[in-house]
This record gives structure tokens, sequence and C-alpha cells, in this order.
């Protein structure tokens, strides 16, 4: 666990990282709160939080009495939203820093090219 | 939220220490507690208070909404595995096990054999000719399969090697989480058991300075790195918990800062480093970390 974050943050991530790489498929059950405290070593409580933050967001629902399953279109809409924080959080400091660094946006395509060829 | 434990006003001296002065909290039932603080802040001295073996001098103890004092009602609904429990001369480590179940209801005989072998604690050894670690786990199986609706571990692992304290926090989670119950850990190694706790109270001479759930208390505090003079602009007028300084550079721990404050330190050049709770109680309780790695 990185310490900077809150725990049911990287909880709810390691669970929408599972979805958006199959491991959970839509409409099946995921593990239960205490299988997930157990497994991370933290808190029910705090497993329970990370959780509820993807029932809020429609990611997991709640079959009474048998447990949580991933949602139909989950997994479409996480990379959706990665993509958007992957911009925000990757692109945006990394066009920033190439201004600082004087390189243009075609020096800027040029080394990613080169980079996918490595 | 039940209550489990309603403290107000609670004083305690020693001659002239205060060991517990004017302390003032309530717990809450099926939540795992974290009793911190270092060597003698209080912490034995309040869990003594809590389970009646100690008299307070001013101040109120409700726990399950009684008296704990001589009351049998209050008392064998707690579990209370202390430090260096004493056991009678001539017993057997089977002679523990088979006696617990006389004073806790909730048992489980199962449960504790299967913790024995865990731990691999031999049962025809007598007591006496036990290592200070197998000691530990004697009150470590006790406490967990007592399954009492209160339990207090006071700093249970003593001479308990790190894969013996792993199997403990697991078993304690597993169990917990099939049968909730209030749970207060008192323990100096902070960081092994973080994860563990939801709510925190800290206690430092004799005072509660912290009282806060453990998830919101991890984003109170982030250090503050870089050149001394960028580092102190950025600081400003905010309170300080903790300042370092190493020649030119300073790392100062304020409170914890949203995402714009985030960007404006790093636009600075500063860099932003994670507080662990263990750092954190460091800093607020004023110890150096040498000072209180040796008191534990």
């Amino acid at each position: 666990m990185d310490e900077s974050r809150p725990i049911f943050v990287q909880i709810a991530e390691q669970i929408e990282n599972d979805i958006i790489g199959g491991a959970l498929a839509e409409e099946t059950q995921v593990p239960s709160t205490n299988e997930f405290a157990a497994f991370y070593r933290i808190n029910p409580a705090t497993a329970l939080k990370g959780v509820n933050l993807l029932v809020d967001e429609g990611i997991l629902y709640k079959k009474r009495g048998i447990g949580m399953f991933v949602a139909d279109g989950a997994q479409g809409r996480l990379v959706t939203k990665r993509r958007d924080q992957f911009r925000a959080e990757f692109v945006r400091p990394l066009l920033m820093e190439a201004a600082k660094l004087g390189i243009t946006s075609t020096q800027l395509s040029d080394m990613i090219r080169k980079e996918e060829q490595q | 939220m039940t209550a489990v434990i309603e403290v107000t006003g609670l004083s305690k001296t020693f001659g002239s220490i205060r060991a517990v002065d004017d302390v003032s909290f309530t717990v809450e039932e099926n939540k795992i507690y974290g009793l911190l603080g270092r060597n003698g802040a209080g912490k034995t001295t309040l869990m003594q208070l809590l389970t009646g073996q100690d008299f307070a001098m001013k101040g109120d103890i409700r726990v399950f909404g009684e008296s704990p004092v001589e009351n049998a009602h209050v008392l064998q609904r707690i579990s209370f595995i202390k430090e260096s429990q004493r056991y009678p001369d001539d017993f057997r480590v089977k002679h523990v096990f088979k006696s617990a179940p006389w004073f806790f209801a909730n048992w489980d005989a199962e449960f504790a054999e299967r913790l024995i072998g865990d731990f691999r604690l031999p049962l025809n050894q007598r007591i006496k000719k036990l290592s200070r670690g197998q000691l530990s786990s004697i009150g470590v199986i006790v406490g967990l399969a007592s399954r009492a609706p209160l339990t207090f571990f006071d700093e249970p692992y003593l001479g308990l090697d790190a894969v013996a304290r792993q199997t403990f926090y697991d078993r304690l989670l597993e169990d917990y989480a099939q049968n909730p119950r209030t749970v207060i850990l008192s323990t100096h190694l902070i960081d092994e058991v973080a994860n563990l706790l939801e709510h925190v109270l800290v206690i430092d001479q004799g005072r509660i300075i912290i009282d806060q759930d453990a998830e919101s208390l991890r984003g109170t505090a982030t250090a503050v790195v870089g050149v001394a003079t960028a580092v102190d602009a950025f600081v400003g007028t905010r309170e300080v918990i903790h300042r370092d300084r190493v020649g030119g550079l300073a790392s100062v721990t304020i409170a914890g800062l949203d995402a714009t404050e985030r960007a404006a330190a790093s636009a600075a050049g500063l860099e932003l480093t994670p507080v662990s709770l263990q750092q954190l109680i460091i800093r607020r309780t004023n110890t150096s970390e040498r000072e209180f790695e040796q008191s534990a």
C-alpha cells in the first residue's frame, strides 16, 4: 500500500484494474469485503469503503443475500474514465515538462515513436 | 453507533505523576482501536482503569453502560491480555487452555487448537520453561479464542518474531471479520498495525492527543522537502508539526494539503512526501524516532 493516498481509494483502484484487465469479468461475483480485507491485510471497514466507492459509481452492484457483482458495461466505462485520467495525470505534465525543456511537439512524437520501437 | 466504553474526565495520579489526566473519549462497538503512545504515556494505566483493575481518582467510566469495578456482569465480557501475564507456578501450557473456557462464555476450543498449531506451542511444557515469545503467544491465543465482546491487547507480542506477529494480525483480521467485536490494541509497532485499525487513540503524558478515524488521520500531514528558503516561503504561517534541517535543506511536516496546494508546492520545486501514522505520532508527541524505538 502506498502511504500517501487513502487505502480505500487504493482498494477501489485495485478492483478497477482487475475489471479492466478482465480478471473480474462483467456479471461475475467479486470477493467479499472480508476476503479483500484478509488479502490486503486491512481493516474490513476500509475494504467496505473501497467497495462502496465502486457501488456508488455503478461499477459494482449488490445482489441481495448473494454478494457484489461487476456491472454490465463496467469495463468500458472504466477504460473511458482511465483515459481521461491518463490525459490529466500523464499527458498534461508531459507537455509541461517538454515545454520547459524546449521540446517541440514534433520532437516529442519522434521520441514516443522511438521509445515504442525499442 | 453503540458506545461500548464512555469515559469522562478520568484522572489517575501516582504521587505527583499524572498517569491519566482528565481524559474523555468513547469507544464504539465492533471496531478495532489502536491505543498508541510511548512507554509511560498512560496506556496500561488507562486499560487497567477500564477493566476495573485499578481505581480512578476522578471522572466516570462506563463499560457496556456500567461501572466496571467489581462488576462481574461487565468483566465477564472483557478479555484483557497483558504484556506479562502471570500463571500458577506448576501450570503447563495445556492447563491454560483447559481453564480458559471457565472465564470466557464465547471460548472457541477449536479455534484455540488451530492457533496452538499456528504458533507451535508445546502443550505439555511447563509455563516456567517457555521462552518469552511462547509466553506471548499464549496470551495472543487466549485473547483471540476468548472472542470476548471487548478485547484488550496490551503490547501482546514481546519476544514474538515477525512471522508470529503476522500470524497474529492475520488471525485477528480473519476472526474479527467473522465475529465482529471491539478490539483495543495497544502497541509501539504502529506501522505494522496501521492498516488494521479503524480508529486511533494516541495518549501522551496522560492525555488523549489524537482521537480520530484511522483513514482520515492518514491524510492529515505532509512533509514538504526542499531548499530551506523555498520550504519556509511555502510553509509561511501554517502550523508546523515538525521541522528538520540539514544544511540548506529543510523537511517540514505540516497539515495535509489539498490538490491546489500540492500543485503550488510542486511548482515551487518542493517535494511532498507522505507521513506514515508512526511518523505522525512521533512528531505529534515530540519524540525523536530513535527515542521512540528505544522505548519499544
